[in-house]
């Protein structure tokens, strides 16, 4: 139990792959123009990242050591295929908005990190949590990106307008550079918000 | 759909769809790379060369292989293991003749294996329909785009590098707040040239 609590806080801000690891940017940015998007993107992710994840760590015993980054991506290219096969026959639609960036999945650093640094040395089930807690902290990142985005951009949020009539949409959020801003912002406000522990030992000293 | 000139497509995606800056592919070793412009150079030089010839493997291998036995849903699997062989005949080639080039990349080198501009270039050219010509153009542009921002990047750490940077936005913070502006700075080049 204690495990399960010490992964809990360590995905969702303690280690948070996105701004404390400043892991994944890679594919992440590209989706937070809109809510929805990143929702579908986050899932996915956790999806790819818990599975595989706990498939490394289930023949862990039995890959040898310096093959196992190879034995790796392809676990990861596994699951990845079937998340992609599954939005195409279920959201087609969502499927053509995320474009390439589902198959970038399988470049996104975290899940590799993870196996890498946890799966590799831990039973399967506690992994498998690992990995959908490592997901679900990045997906809150990119959720708390493409809510402002989407706000400010579209005046909408999950397609529904929000803004009234006379607000005018700032362009620039939609566009590369508002996103860039609003992940930079994400790190300062929890830089700020949750210190690493050695600089808290550091200022107590003080 | 209507045929785009590979000069085209060559600077289109240099300036206006930049890997970085516009996709945003590749950020993980640009973040983590972009401090020394020696370095960032070496890298970019890498990555170009790795983009221009996985880019045409790619797709002779997507098209004489996967089209016709109908197997294109496993494109992800092959592509990266395309991409792994490759980078991994890379970097014995410079072990093997350039050795202060490979101790200054260190553990960059397999890095480019995960790096997702590589992988993005691929998925983008099937997705957008280019011929071989096309993706050639693509793989070297984007390339060239990508070493742009990340020497530019490089030059603009070291400027601020003595700078009174606010506390908590020291290092990747402050990177993709200037990311953000440069990107801004590119966007002044949309409309010269414009690809799908």
């Amino acid at each position: 139990m204690k495990e399960v609590i010490r992964v809990l806080k360590a995905g969702i801000y303690k280690d948070n792959p996105v701004f404390r690891q400043i892991l994944g940017i890679c594919s992440s940015l590209a989706v937070t123009n809109l809510l929805s998007n990143s929702f579908i993107m986050g899932v996915g992710l956790m999806f790819v990242t818990a599975f595989s994840s706990f498939t490394v760590s289930l023949i862990r015993v039995f890959t040898p050591k310096h093959i196992r980054m190879m034995v790796q991506t392809l676990i990861i290219s596994a699951y990845v295929i079937i998340l992609d096969i599954f939005l195409k026959a279920y959201m087609p639609d969502m499927s053509k908005a995320l474009g390439p960036y589902v198959g970038l999945i399988i470049t996104n650093c975290i899940i590799m990190g993870r196996a890498e640094a946890f799966a590799q040395n831990n039973k399967p089930f506690i992994s498998f949590f690992d990995g959908l807690i490592m997901g679900l902290g990045y997906t809150l990142v990119l959720m708390s990106v493409a809510f402002v985005r989407e706000l400010l951009g579209f005046g909408t949020l999950f397609g529904i307008q929000i803004m009234p009539e006379s607000w005018v949409n700032w362009t620039l959020m939609i566009m590369p550079p508002g996103a860039f801003f609003m992940i930079g912002i994400v790190i300062w406000v929890t830089a700020r918000l949750f210190p690493k522990e050695e600089e808290q030992k550091g200022g107590a000293k003080a | 759909m209507i045929e785009i000139h590979p000069l085209v497509i060559f600077f289109a995606s240099i300036f206006t769809n930049n890997m970085i800056l516009s996709n945003f592919l590749g950020m993980c070793s640009f973040i983590a790379v972009s401090s020394e412009i020696k370095t960032s150079l070496s890298l970019g030089q890498a990555v170009t060369f790795v983009l221009a010839t996985t880019s045409v493997l790619n797709y002779i291998v997507y098209y004489t292989i996967l089209v016709p036995l109908g197997l294109e849903y496993l494109r992800f699997i092959v592509f990266i293991i395309v991409i792994a062989a490759f980078v991994q005949l890379v970097e014995m080639i410079i072990e093997r003749y350039f050795e202060s080039l490979y101790y200054s990349l260190g553990i960059f080198l397999p890095l480019i294996t995960v790096n997702c501009a590589i992988l993005g270039v691929s998925l983008f050219m099937i997705i957008r329909e280019y011929n071989l010509i096309q993706s050639f153009a693509f793989g070297v542009g984007s390339g060239l785009g990508w070493t742009l921002a990340i020497v530019a990047m490089a030059g603009i750490r070291k400027k601020i590098m003595g700078a009174k940077i606010p506390k908590g936005l020291e290092g990747a913070g402050i990177t993709l707040i200037i990311t953000g502006i440069m990107a801004l700075a590119f966007l002044g080049f949309s409309g010269i040239v414009q690809i799908q």
